[in-house]
């Protein structure tokens, strides 16, 4: 009786075995090495390395192989790792206008320095099935010429700003919070809820950058620039004095144009709206530059109206991690809970339905 | 990959979380038992169990525990339930230390939904898994509203919802998770344990620690720290009671679980609390 619900120890090993067996899948077919995950799902990998905040493509392949392939699973083993890792250094602020990029492209203008590039996008694909790579017998691909040296891509944003047509981008603060190491405080300056984007679920923030575009929170965006590079890390040893070059990470940064009809004190100019990503993540550092600008509205004086324009509401849900984790406790056992809810429901069913002698006084 | 990986179990530091991290929680813990009730933030860690599972009782655990300490997990008032199995594990495996099913023989209690009925003792600390720590959030779902709240002692809006609970039915409709005012100063939410078990928190002789790892807060009641339940002089605060007796020891003065024993509306009662029904069976039989 009482056991089949208790008595878990035994169950616990035996999931445990068939989790690993289900992993393994078909013993038959050749078990999935992290370099073809590291290779053929590179964007899987990207993912897992933004959300989980770790820079580490061989980790974040073991985590997407231990997970089935189960992403924000993926992201949770990468932060549980993450989270016992020492914190050694703060890393000076990377220089995109530095990068070494793959693809740049702007909405706004035609043509600019440095000219567009698109890069490997899924942009202009047909979405049609290729059952060619069914037979898994892919050749190598002829690759296109590189672009020819187009000298440096200034910043749109930076364009704009020698013409005072977009607000300066703000002082730089002295040190980043880290919300890892500090608890989320409100109201959270720009830089932690940044920071909060950055780790937070695309699906998510995805969804809410489309609620500001349909009018919940309306910004007018334009995707003034989006690069998608490799940058090196510098660190500055207090032993040495000078920057140390540590990596090279990929990037995707988005920055938003967004208009902006003046306020008192801010004459009518375009605003920003901002979205970085370890890895290629376009879709993410695009709703991220969205949810970014739409959380500025109280700093630029607007009505705070829409749940993207809401910190509270954005910043303590856009987790993947704490929201799977929340979500699905509710599986865990809630006996008790309930019992004293059916102790209670029944008393109260039983009062209600004893004649009302009162109601007649 | 980095060298740091580790492999095997090996690795982690003594109950997993490093010694900088254990540092700031303890921090955090000292203010808590210094401001009874009152909800400290700390920087919670992403642990290797979900949120929801218990990672705040198990940050403050794996910050208090030591090698000479006899830890007892409990889910349910059950030792065995699964979620109380793998955290018992979890801290064998990275802490080493002993651990027990017997509430006095555990120098720390880890728990999600109830307190033993065994009473607790001096030196015995209780660490409660606590997934929602702001008594005032079904009220007002803004953090930096109930902060101010707490920060005025403006609890008028629980009155008034217990008030308006009482005008409609005729009694406060909550079961569990039952507010309380620790030490005459701050609101606290107990946990989900039954409003059943809120008497024991009262001048409880041990620590009592709660930790919520999503929401990043710590809270604490000193040892001997008054814990009044919310209630009205024309409405006191009561407790429920059962018809029956647990059908294993027959104790009457327990909480006592539901068991559904077959689809024609078949029930039994067995306490919830697995080691203090254990105990009463061994009584019975040594008598």
């Amino acid at each position: 009786m009482y056991v089949a619900v208790k008595g878990g120890e035994k169950a616990i090993e035996a999931a445990h075995r068939l989790l690993a067996e289900a992993r393994r899948g078909d013993p038959g077919v050749p078990e999935l090495s992290l370099a073809q995950i590291e290779g053929q799902l590179s964007l899987a990998v990207d993912r897992v390395m933004a959300e989980g905040s770790v820079y580490d493509r061989e980790l974040a392949a073991l985590a997407i192989k231990q997970a089935r392939g189960d992403l924000i699973e993926a992201i949770f083993l990468l932060r549980a790792y993450r989270t016992t890792l020492p914190r050694l250094a703060v890393s000076e602020a990377i220089d995109t206008a530095k990068a070494n990029l793959r693809r740049r492209i702007s909405a706004t203008f035609k043509d600019l320095p440095g000219g567009q590039i698109l890069g490997p996008t899924f942009d202009y694909t047909h979405r049609l099935l290729d059952f060619s790579l069914v037979a898994e017998s892919e050749g190598t691909v002829a690759l296109p010429p590189p672009p020819a040296e187009t000298g440096p891509m200034p910043r749109v944003t930076t364009l704009l700003g020698d013409q005072g047509l977009i607000e300066p981008n703000p002082p730089e603060a002295s040190e980043a919070g880290d919300l890892t190491r500090d608890p989320l405080a409100f109201p959270a300056d720009r830089a932690v809820r940044l920071q909060n984007l950055a780790r937070g679920d695309e699906g998510f923030l995805l969804s809410l950058g489309y609620s500001t575009q349909r009018g919940y929170g309306r910004n007018h965006p334009f995707a003034g620039e989006i690069r998608i590079g490799d940058v090196e890390i510098e660190i500055v040893p207090p032993e040495l004095g000078f920057p140390v070059v540590i990596g090279e990470i990929t990037f995707t940064e988005c920055e938003m144009v967004n208009q902006f009809k003046g306020s008192a004190n801010a004459p009518p100019q375009f605003t920003r709206g901002y979205g970085l990503v370890f890895g290629e993540g376009e879709r993410k550092a695009m709703a991220m530059a969205l949810v970014d600008r739409a959380l500025r509205a109280e700093e630029l004086g607007e009505e705070v109206t829409a749940p993207a324009q809401d910190q509270e509401f954005v910043l303590y849900h856009s987790d993947n991690v704490e929201a799977s984790g929340f979500t699905q406790h509710l599986k865990l056992p809630h006996y008790v809970d309930f019992q004293a809810e059916l102790n209670l429901i029944r008393r109260m069913r039983a009062e209600s339905s004893e004649p009302q002698t009162e109601a007649a006084e | 990959m980095s060298d740091a990986v580790p492999t095997g179990n090996g690795g982690y530091n003594f109950a997993y979380l490093d010694e900088q991290t254990k540092r700031m929680i303890r921090r955090a813990i000292l203010k808590a038992v210094a401001i009874p009730g009152y909800q400290v933030p700390f920087a919670s860690r992403e642990m290797p169990l979900p949120y929801g599972w218990g990672t705040g009782g198990i940050q403050v655990t794996a910050s208090i525990i030591g090698r000479g300490d006899t830890l007892k997990v409990i889910d349910q008032g059950a030792d065995d339930t699964t979620n109380a199995v793998s955290i018992r594990h979890f801290f064998e495996r990275t802490a080493g230390v002993a651990t027990t099913e017997q509430t006095v023989a555990a120098s720390i209690i880890q728990t999600r939904h109830r307190i033993p009925e065994t009473p607790l003792q001096e030196g015995q600390i209780i660490v409660y898994q606590v997934p929602i720590p702001e008594p005032l959030r079904w009220i007002e779902p803004r953090e930096a509203e109930t902060r101010k709240m707490h920060a005025l002692a403006e609890y008028g809006p629980m009155y008034v919802r217990l008030y308006e609970d009482i005008a409609q039915f005729g009694q406060v409709t909550t079961a569990y998770d039952y507010p309380v005012v620790v030490n005459g100063r701050y609101l606290m939410r107990p946990s989900p344990i039954p409003k059943f078990d809120n008497p024991k928190m009262d001048m409880s002789p041990a620590l009592q620690l709660f930790g919520a790892g999503r929401e990043k807060r710590i809270y604490a009641v000193p040892p001997y720290t008054s814990v009044k339940s919310l209630d009205f002089s024309d409405h006191p605060f009561t407790i429920e009671r059962w018809e029956q007796r647990c059908a294993i020891c027959g104790a009457d003065d327990s909480f006592l679980d539901e068991v559904v024993t077959d689809d024609q509306g078949g029930r039994m009662f067995v306490c919830s609390d697995t080691d203090y029904c254990r105990s009463r069976q061994t009584g019975q039989a040594a008598e």
